[in-house]
């Protein structure tokens, strides 16, 4: 018999914190995609389970589709940090403060 | 205690898993080298590919592979070295105050309520949904073809809206990141 859902879903939720810490402690752009990767694999971590436990195939459909548009966040976002990096020689997310208030 | 209830296999693979996600999630938001933290993302990705497999989502397994580890991850280390920051960051350095406490406690907060939250509530009842209209997930093979069905039937028009996603996202990635210099050439 397979593990109950909750010891999955208990991982994903510590997963996501971890994710969540990273990207709100590291200042490198490159590191906070990363942190960004983390959490989005948390929330499939979820959907997969709970596609499980209620033996509908919607959540990995659900999964499928996160893992396209993490595809394209990904691209998009290292495409804005190659341009940053072009402008101002560094990756580092304290720098950019010109909007400041 | 927990063998006499799963079998070894089950809680293996899940142990597995775990530690593979939760060292690699820690490496990736601990260690200097943006290289060293691509890598551990890659492991923490396997470890999530394992869950997986081990909740009989086999198709996603691999896309997880192929995708994730191959194809995001390379773009992570492609984007690292063509930028030449594999040089070290100061993880140590904290310009604001109080930040790192105040991480920790809202994101502690936050997971314990997501547990408190699935501990005291009863939405995962093991009843089956209503949208399947009866047929039971498939565990083993059986699983990839009726997420094969399930997306190219119901979920059609979000599967193309997938595709013009995709290509809006590469030629945005060609516009940000061209070279400005090329067009004050050809001017020149």
């Amino acid at each position: 018999m397979n593990v109950p859902a909750a010891w999955y879903l208990v991982l994903a939720a510590v997963l996501f914190g971890v994710g969540a810490y990273g990207l709100l402690t590291r200042r490198s752009a490159l590191i906070m995609f990363m942190c960004l990767e983390l959490m989005l694999n948390a929330v499939n971590l979820t959907f997969v389970t709970f596609s499980r436990t209620m033996s509908d195939i919607a959540g990995q459909v659900t999964v499928f589709f996160v893992m396209v548009v993490a595809a394209a966040e990904v691209t998009v976002g290292l495409g804005i940090v190659v341009a940053i990096f072009r402008r101002r020689s560094s990756t580092s997310v304290d720098e950019l403060s010109e909007m400041k208030g | 205690m927990i063998a006499a209830t799963y079998s070894v296999g089950a809680v293996a693979v899940f142990v597995t898993a775990a530690l593979l996600v939760l060292v690699g999630a820690i490496g990736v938001i601990s260690v200097k080298n943006p290289v060293h933290a691509a890598m551990s993302l890659i492991m923490t990705l396997f470890g999530v590919a394992v869950a997986f497999v081990a909740q009989s989502a086999d198709f996603l397994a691999a896309v997880q592979i192929i995708v994730y580890a191959g194809a995001i991850v390379v773009l992570f280390l492609f984007v690292i070295m063509f930028l030449g920051v594999d040089r070290r960051e100061g993880v140590r350095v904290e310009p604001l105050v109080g930040q790192r406490p105040l991480a920790a406690t809202g994101v502690a907060i936050t997971v314990a309520g997501i547990v408190i939250l699935m501990a005291r509530s009863h939405w995962v009842s093991g009843a089956m949904s209503v949208s399947t209209s009866g047929t039971a997930l498939a565990t083993g093979s059986g699983n990839v073809s009726q997420l094969g069905t399930a997306v190219f039937t119901t979920y059609l028009y979000a599967f193309e809206a997938t595709a013009a996603l995709l290509v809006i996202a590469v030629v945005g990635a060609i516009v940000l990141a061209r070279r400005e210099r090329l067009i004050d050439e050809e001017d020149a």
